[in-house]
């Protein structure tokens, strides 16, 4: 049939038919329906550059999350132990690992000491990836907690409206009123000091949730916002209505109806949200209110290497590549992120 | 003659001998516009629904037509219970749902259900069809096992193919999707269906598919529908009776045959000659009468020009008379009353057209008036001046 009609119709014809009868048995093959995840992700995977990027930042989280292997089997040594008058062989030179006047020893590109020590003779190699999985682990809770209190803020200010929205609105807004970074310094310094006493839990200052908490917290406004936006143009949507109407309650409604139209903003979000809680983290590390020493953060080696600059500047060059590249991979990710999920930009992260 | 010497608040109409299956009295639904910083001060009130009496017997169709915003949507979602009547009654079945709670709604929800205007919004996008149609058998406890058989029966029953239940709504077209939508509010096999402009919003030819498979599953079902269109040439086909508005008041209801042949309120009559004629010499021959300009056209049927009044401030006596032809001192002052007529034939107009001078003097005071209308009924004199014209 179509051969006949091929040698019959014109070049345009011929082609519609074709694709008719294509459309026609995809229906009857293809019936599982394209929805608009597997739309986005087909348009993710068609971007090299963000597929790129995020998988630096997968081979990232793969290195750090092999440190504790790199630091028994390669390094031997632990993130926290000091080689202080230790002395360590290289190219067959026996040297300090910290020389007399106090000078850490650089790279040695070999197992043990591989991107050189500190000022306590600890292995940076080791700590930098030790630092890297609290610095990954921490940006990625946090980024969960800042998702899970900012989904529910947005949810119940935007669906309820009114009083519930206008509490819920200013108490974001007294958070948002704050700068990010000198908020969060004045709470890790409070906090890191008395730790967290909430009813019968309580955090030490020591912990890791401390600096975990204060990121998420601070960072809620920035996605509340835009989502409880969201929410108030959603509710006004004819199927919010249907659902009205066949008698679901607001629970099942915000959950089943609005909460599945929200999922793109979030996923576009959250590496956006990680990128930015590792920085901050980062910048909680360097001014000494973050990740508590021993424990190595990247943020908390850039500012212990900050003032040896001189004399062992691997000390924070090093973190900080991780961080920059870090950050950029996930940033770069996210964008390719918004570009599949969200083609006409609807969504705006303010800053 | 019996049947008028009981006039009270249970009669409604008796076109039919059983009790209608939605009686709405009275009803009145009412928008405040909040104004002002932190404390909001009602500056005013839109008068979306401003006292209708109405009410829809088991199995038939009732036509809701009139031009935006004149609130017969508004009428509709009151009905299903969406938004709150500020004054009033609604019964269905006899009970009074006007302020029902959730609960209290839930075995109502079953029984009423409705499709929406615009089938772009009112699917679910992040649902599967399929999940969109089980939501309501969901809702009511229907075991979940038997879901997905009734879910394939429903949508062939719409017209559609089975396996689109795996589906998302952006995969479908317009009037697809309006048969999903129409397959939702069959799930729960309802009594009552509110169409609010299912057809608007769809090619013509979509329209007409569409309009037939509810007349289909009207004969199948046994349902009740309430249609609401925006112009009289869709409720046409589909309609027992029919009920114009104007500005939140009803202006005719009438058994929808009469309605086309002897339009007696001149809005209706004006609705009418705004449905398009295929030929545009005849088009241009039946006269378009600008607001302000023109005059009264020999018909007094003209296509009526400018724009309704400001619902937030409505016109006293008759709403229409800003923009009647046939407007009098009368009308500025006395709102009318619905006048009954012969064949079940209702209208609030001083000044009726189409009727003789013996019909006019026999008619009554229907008790479904607004409560604010006055007592005067159109007299005979005025009657006369339309009578030539018909």
């Amino acid at each position: 049939m179509e051969e006949r009609l091929d040698s019959v119709l014109p070049e345009g014809v011929e082609t519609a038919v074709r694709s008719d009868a294509l459309e026609e048995t995809a229906e009857r093959e293809h019936v599982a329906g394209v929805g608009p995840w597997r739309l986005a992700a087909r348009r993710l995977r068609r971007d090299r550059i963000a597929m790129g990027f995020g998988m630096v930042f997968l081979v990232l989280v793969v290195i750090c999350l092999a440190a504790p292997t790199w630091a028994t089997d390669v390094a031997h040594t632990g993130p926290l132990k000091n080689h202080l008058t230790d002395t360590v062989v290289v190219d067959g030179e026996r040297k300090d690992v910290v020389s007399l006047d106090g000078v850490p020893i650089g790279p040695t590109w070999q197992g043990e000491f591989f991107l050189g020590a500190d000022t306590n003779g600890r292995d940076t190699a080791v700590r930098l990836l030790y630092g890297g999985r609290n610095s990954l682990e921490i940006g990625v809770l946090a980024a969960l907690i800042t998702t899970v209190l900012a989904v529910w803020a947005g949810l119940l200010a935007g669906y309820a409206r009114g009083f519930t929205d206008a509490v819920i609105s200013r108490s974001l807004d007294v958070i948002w009123a704050y700068p990010v970074a000198l908020l969060a310094i004045a709470l890790g310094t409070a906090l890191s000091l008395q730790g967290l006493q909430i009813g019968p839990i309580e955090i030490s200052g020591e912990s890791k949730l401390i600096p975990i908490l204060i990121i998420a917290v601070v960072y809620v406004p920035y996605m509340a916002r835009p989502l409880r936006g969201q929410v108030l143009a959603l509710r006004e949507r004819d199927f919010v209505e249907a659902a009205r109407a066949q008698g679901a309650g607001p629970v099942r409604i915000m959950l089943t109806e609005i909460l599945p139209n929200l999922s793109s903003t979030i996923v576009v979000f959250f590496p956006l949200m990680v990128a930015n809680a590792i920085l901050l983290e980062a910048a909680l590390g360097f001014l000494g209110v973050g990740v508590r020493a021993p424990e190595p953060s990247w943020g908390n080696m850039i500012g212990d290497g900050v003032k040896h600059i001189l004399t062992g500047p691997h000390l924070a060059i090093v973190p900080g590549i991780m961080l920059v590249a870090t950050v950029l991979a996930l940033n770069v990710f996210g964008d390719g992120v918004r570009d599949a999920f969200d083609p006409r930009a609807r969504i705006h992260l303010e800053h | 003659m019996s049947v008028k010497a009981e006039p009270g608040p249970g009669d409604i109409r008796r076109t039919g001998a059983s009790k209608p299956l939605v009686e709405v009295r009275h009803l009145k639904v009412f928008f405040p516009i909040r104004q002002g910083f932190l404390v909001e001060r009602e500056v005013g009130r839109v008068h979306a629904v401003n006292d209708v009496t109405l009410g829809i017997e088991q199995g038939e169709t009732l036509g809701l037509v009139g031009e935006s915003g004149c609130g017969k949507t508004t009428l509709s979602r009151a009905i299903m219970r969406l938004v709150d009547p500020t004054k009033g009654s609604i019964r269905f079945r006899g009970e009074d749902i006007t302020e029902a709670g959730r609960r209290r709604l839930e075995p109502m929800r079953r029984e009423m259900q409705m499709v929406f205007q615009d089938p772009f919004a009112s699917l679910n996008p992040r649902k599967r069809v399929g999940q969109i149609i089980r939501m309501p058998l969901r809702l009511h406890g229907a075991p979940r096992d038997e879901a997905p058989d009734r879910v394939r029966e429903l949508l062939r029953r719409v017209g559609l193919h089975p396996e689109h239940a795996n589906r998302y709504p952006h995969e479908f077209s317009g009037g697809q999707r309006q048969r999903i939508g129409v397959a939702r509010a069959l799930a729960l096999e309802p009594s009552l269906i509110v169409l609010d402009e299912p057809v608007s919003a769809l090619d013509v030819s979509v329209q007409a598919q569409i309009i037939n498979l509810l007349d289909d599953l009207q004969d199948d079902m046994g349902l009740t529908y309430l249609f609401v269109a925006h112009d009289l040439s869709v409720v046409r086909h589909i309609s027992d009776r029919i009920a114009v508005m104007y500005l939140g008041k009803l202006m005719e209801v009438s058994p929808a045959q009469e309605l086309y042949s002897k339009p007696i309120h001149p809005y209706t009559s004006a609705l009418l000659t705004a449905i398009p004629i295929p030929d545009p010499e005849a088009n241009r021959r039946r006269g378009r009468v600008a607001a302000g300009g023109g005059g009264t056209p020999r018909g007094g049927v003209a296509v009526v020009g400018g724009e309704p009044p400001n619902p937030v401030d409505p016109p006293s006596g008759c709403v229409f008379h800003p923009r009647c032809p046939r407007a009098t001192e009368l009308c500025r002052e006395v709102e009318p009353p619905l006048a009954r007529y012969r064949g079940g034939h209702l209208a609030a107009c001083h000044h009726p057209l189409n009727v003789s001078r013996e019909e006019t003097v026999a008619t009554t005071r229907d008790p479904s008036s607004p409560l604010s209308a006055g007592d005067v009924l159109p007299d005979g004199a005025a009657a006369e001046g339309s009578l030539g014209t018909s």
